[in-house]
């Protein structure tokens, strides 16, 4: 099978994947046990599956393995832990900025994504930073509260 | 800690042997033989010891069948107990939904978590705690009236030398039937419900650690898909297995018309039902779209119900100077869980394990073992968070496909639905048609109201679950969606009133209960139509309401909604209406609701822009005053509140399922938005406390104001009045040329 070797959260790994076109995402959830990027809808319509390529947020359920070779993936586990959060995550934890959390992961990576090239947004920066994930529970005012206090951290 | 966490149990599996004399999780997970569980641990509902254990070192956990599906019961309920066992909810651990370790008292939903099940749970905490301090007494040599339960200690209220509650009880049972009577804290002294403490979940939600069902395995799982029929009723007709051959190692299951795939990998099981070709024979037994008004209203009726019948008003109509009638539509709607549904299930000869992230897991292991023919005792359900569900969505018919397709393959399955499989086959919030009628007096005050409302009647028995029937297994064909003939009526004073279902027999598509199910819609009409009579009588719609109230709690959260927005006493619509010459019209509306009529006060203002070349709604402003009795988690109230109005407006602004004479067309999220984060308004929300009074719960009550809100701010800011949702863009686009 062929391999595929790329930076995930600071480190080199290499896996394999009998088909190129196979999303990041099952590779992530399966092979790599990282259960942060979700499946949400396998489309890139949601976000659920977001997860930083370079630095940048991308839909994991979209982006076959084999573009992934080479770059550095990050994902939510590589931003902190319950313990240790990243910023991000400690904002959106102050803010208790989730319901069922299962967006929450792509709230998370959009919201890095912003912040790295925009450090510090505006309230309608934020909301057009986040205009591609979606949100069922309605936890919209929470996330992009979230985001700014992360932004002002 | 040595008390039995949920991830130690979870470890454990379906073959957990859990020994609650012994206690440590580790032990019991080692022990794990087969697939035989052996629980001794008590689950009947009216024992204390089904609900709580109190572990030698002190801590407790609490076992529930109601569980928190993002609602913030797990902080709630935790609270609720603290408080009655006087210790702090970090030493508090939660077993939700598990047929073999939790009492059931009731399945998660109508907004009954905090009002039954957290109530449930605190009864018992509080006879244990009576129970607690009769054991300190005995150890401490005093008087059970003279001591008090602190930081997990019996300690003399006077003060001095106490003893822990684990040492007192340690993992030991109580042995006590919950008493009733066992009398609860004084709310004056409460030290725990109340506060906004941070849910124990969100940590692990925000970093990837949460264990959802969609990450649960097992070793020698197989990764399932399903592959649903081109039309609802096709019967498949042949399989050309061939056309998958270069996927690896996956294999077909077809049972009658149940066509699936297992394969260890899991892209290669959704390539490979993507992939695979299968021909079906033609259906088209659905009405369209754009025929479900006829369908709706000219369909087979079942029986008819008055449910408020008070006066005349037929006659009183007939003698009033104004009358008005209206027709309010709403379309079926999906659950559209932002996660497709997803269930892993172990069928073993020795008994079957199915972890979900359904509401009710008591309710579907009973109808799995129905089905299936699995005696209870060899089925255990367990419940795993999954993506909010607000119903009933996917997850008993994913649970389903999991154990036919665990059963055909030997091996546990897991079954995560597509994105079309989840908006295409989730069951929907139903359809709803109300006629209204009513008349005012010179005075402004309502005389007559008439609602008539056409819902999808409820017939016993479990509503079928897809893959069941594609196998050609008998069940049950029940149908229901909840209470959805609530708040037909308005809660104003009014002395002719009727309010008749006509509960007709068909429903186009499967239903289920959606959040808040059916007084949302019927709130809609209601209040849209209170605004309508108000604006007839010249008066304004927060003073034409508060006419007709004279309950301190309704006018409470009127006062205080209004307040909140700045409302200015004046008749709809906006007298700016006729002048305004730009592109953008403002205005605002009002809505009210005592929910299921006899709970939760909540008053809703909302501020809109319409953009009058567009037709596009922009929400501004809303405010909300929400009484709800007794206030546990402040924070999680609001957040719940929050979400129920950002959902409900994404519900009134963009959501209609869409369907052909075939199938539903409206399958992902292109063809089925919903709110999206440019559109947020900001959100102010009032919480009236009353700590004396019982809590009720509040996952639903503050959606059933959303739409009516809204409907009523457009109709100030444009003079058009909107009585069909969803409130698109191309709607009131043609509503704003026609007048």
């Amino acid at each position: 099978m062929p391999k595929y070797n790329f930076q995930l959260n600071g480190r080199s790994v290499s896996i394999e994947s009998w088909d190129p076109a196979q999303p990041l995402l099952y590779v992530l959830r399966n092979s790599l046990g990282l259960h942060g990027a979700k499946f949400g809808c396998g489309l890139a319509q949601c976000g659920a599956c977001a997860v930083l390529i370079d630095g940048k947020a991308q839909r994991s359920c979209v982006f076959p393995v084999r573009q992934a070779a080479g770059r550095a993936v990050s994902t939510l586990e590589g931003l902190g832990t319950p313990e240790k959060p990243g910023v991000v995550q400690a904002a959106f934890v102050a803010q208790q900025a989730a319901q069922c959390g299962y967006c929450t992961n792509g709230m998370i990576m959009a919201a890095k994504s912003l912040l790295n090239q925009t450090p510090r947004p505006t309230l309608d920066q934020v909301k057009q930073g986040l205009a591609g994930n979606l949100c069922r529970c309605g936890t919209h005012t929470r996330i992009v509260q979230a985001v700014m206090l992360a932004a002002k951290a | 800690m040595n008390n039995i966490s949920r991830r130690d149990l979870l470890r454990a599996g379906g073959a957990v042997v859990v020994s609650f004399a012994l206690g440590s999780p580790k032990r019991a997970a080692a022990q794990a033989s087969g697939a035989g569980v052996d629980i001794r641990k008590p689950l009947d509902p009216h024992e204390v010891d089904s609900f709580l254990a109190v572990h030698t070192d002190g801590s407790v956990t609490l076992y529930t069948s109601h569980v928190d599906v993002g609602v913030g019961l797990r902080i709630a309920m935790r609270q609720m107990a603290a408080e009655e066992l006087g210790i702090p909810v970090e030493r508090i651990a939660m077993v939700e939904g598990d047929t073999a370790l939790t009492p059931d008292h009731g399945g998660t939903g109508g907004s009954t978590g905090i009002p039954r099940g957290g109530v449930d749970v605190r009864q018992a905490a509080a006879t244990a705690r009576q129970a607690l301090l009769k054991l300190g007494a005995v150890q401490l040599q005093r008087p059970a009236a003279e001591l008090t339960i602190v930081d997990g200690q019996v300690r003399p209220l006077a003060g001095g030398e106490g003893a822990d509650i684990g040492k007192l009880i340690g993992d030991r049972r109580f042995g006590l039937k919950v008493d009733s009577k066992a009398s609860l804290q004084d709310p004056a002294r409460y030290a725990v419900v109340g506060k906004p403490l941070l849910r124990p979940d969100v940590p692990e939600k925000c970093t990837g650690k949460h264990v959802y069902v969609q990450d649960y395995s097992l070793p020698g799982m197989l990764h399932g898909r399903v592959i649903r029929p081109p039309a609802i009723g096709a019967k498949l007709l042949s399989v050309d297995e061939g056309s998958i051959r270069a996927i690896p190692d996956v294999r077909v299951v077809r049972i009658e018309n149940f066509l699936g795939v297992v394969a260890p990998d899991e892209w290669a099981a959704v390539r490979a039902a993507r992939e695979l070709k299968a021909t079906w024979s033609e259906w088209q037994g659905l009405p369209g779209n754009d025929g479900l008004e006829r369908f709706i209203r000219e369909g087979a009726v079942d029986r008819h119900q008055d449910l408020v019948s008070r006066g005349d008003p037929a006659a009183a109509l007939s003698t009033t100077d104004k009358q008005f009638s209206a027709t309010y539509e709403w379309p079926l709607q999906s659950h559209a869980s932002l996660g497709p549904s997803c269930a892993v299930a172990d069928v073993r000869v020795d008994g079957t394990t199915v972890w979900t992230s359904t509401q009710g897991t008591h309710g579907l292991r009973a109808n799995l073992s129905k089905i299936f023919g699995i005696p209870v005792d060899k089925l255990r359900v367990i419940y795993l968070d999954g993506s909010g569900s607000y119903g009933g969505n996917g997850n008993d018919d994913a649970a389903a496909d999991a154990v036919l397709l665990s059963k055909a393959a030997g091996k546990p399955v897991r079954v995560q639905w597509m994105r079309h499989d989840e908006h295409g086959w989730d069951p929907k919030g139903p359809a709803q048609l109300l006629d209204l009628r009513g008349g005012v007096d010179a005075e402004g005050r309502i005389v007559a109201w008439e609602t008539e409302m056409w819902l999808p009647t409820s017939t016993p028995g479990n509503r079928p679950i897809l893959g069941v029937d594609a196998a050609g297994i008998a069940q049950a064909h029940g149908q229901g969606a909840g209470q959805i003939s609530q708040n037909g009526d308005p809660p104003y004073a009014a002395p002719n009133v009727r309010v008749t279902v006509h509960w007709t027999k068909e429903t186009p598509l499967r239903i289920s209960n959606l959040r808040a199910p059916g007084k949302i819609a019927n709130s809609f009409a209601v209040e849209s139509f209170t605004d309508e009579l108000a604006s007839a009588a010249g008066i304004d719609p927060v003073a034409f309401r508060l006419k007709g109230l004279t309950d301190p709690r309704a006018i409470e959260v009127i006062q205080r909604a209004a307040d909140m927005i700045g409302w200015q006493a004046r008749p709809s619509p906006s007298p700016s209406v006729a002048s305004a010459q730009g592109n953008l019209l403002t205005g605002r509306g009002f809505s009210y609701v005592r929910y299921k009529q006899a709970e939760n006060y909540v008053a809703m203002a909302m501020e809109v822009t319409v953009e009058r070349t567009t037709g596009k709604i922009n929400v501004q402003r809303v405010t909300c005053a929400h009484d709800c009795g007794l206030v546990i988690n402040p924070d999680s109230l609001r957040n719940q509140i929050e979400g129920s109005i950002v959902q409900t407006l994404s519900r009134a602004l963009h959501e209609e399922v869409k369907f052909d004479r075939s199938r539903v067309t409206s399958i992902d999220w292109a063809s089925y938005p919903i709110l999206t984060f440019p559109e947020m308004p900001a959100i102010e929300v009032a919480l009236i406390d009353r700590p004396t009074l019982p809590p009720l719960g509040a996952g639903e009550a503050s959606t059933a104001p959303v739409a009516a809100a809204l409907g009523n701010a457009v109709f100030d800011a444009t003079g058009l009045r909107l009585r069909a949702i969803p409130f698109t863009p191309a709607r009131v686009k043609a509503g704003l040329m026609r007048s």
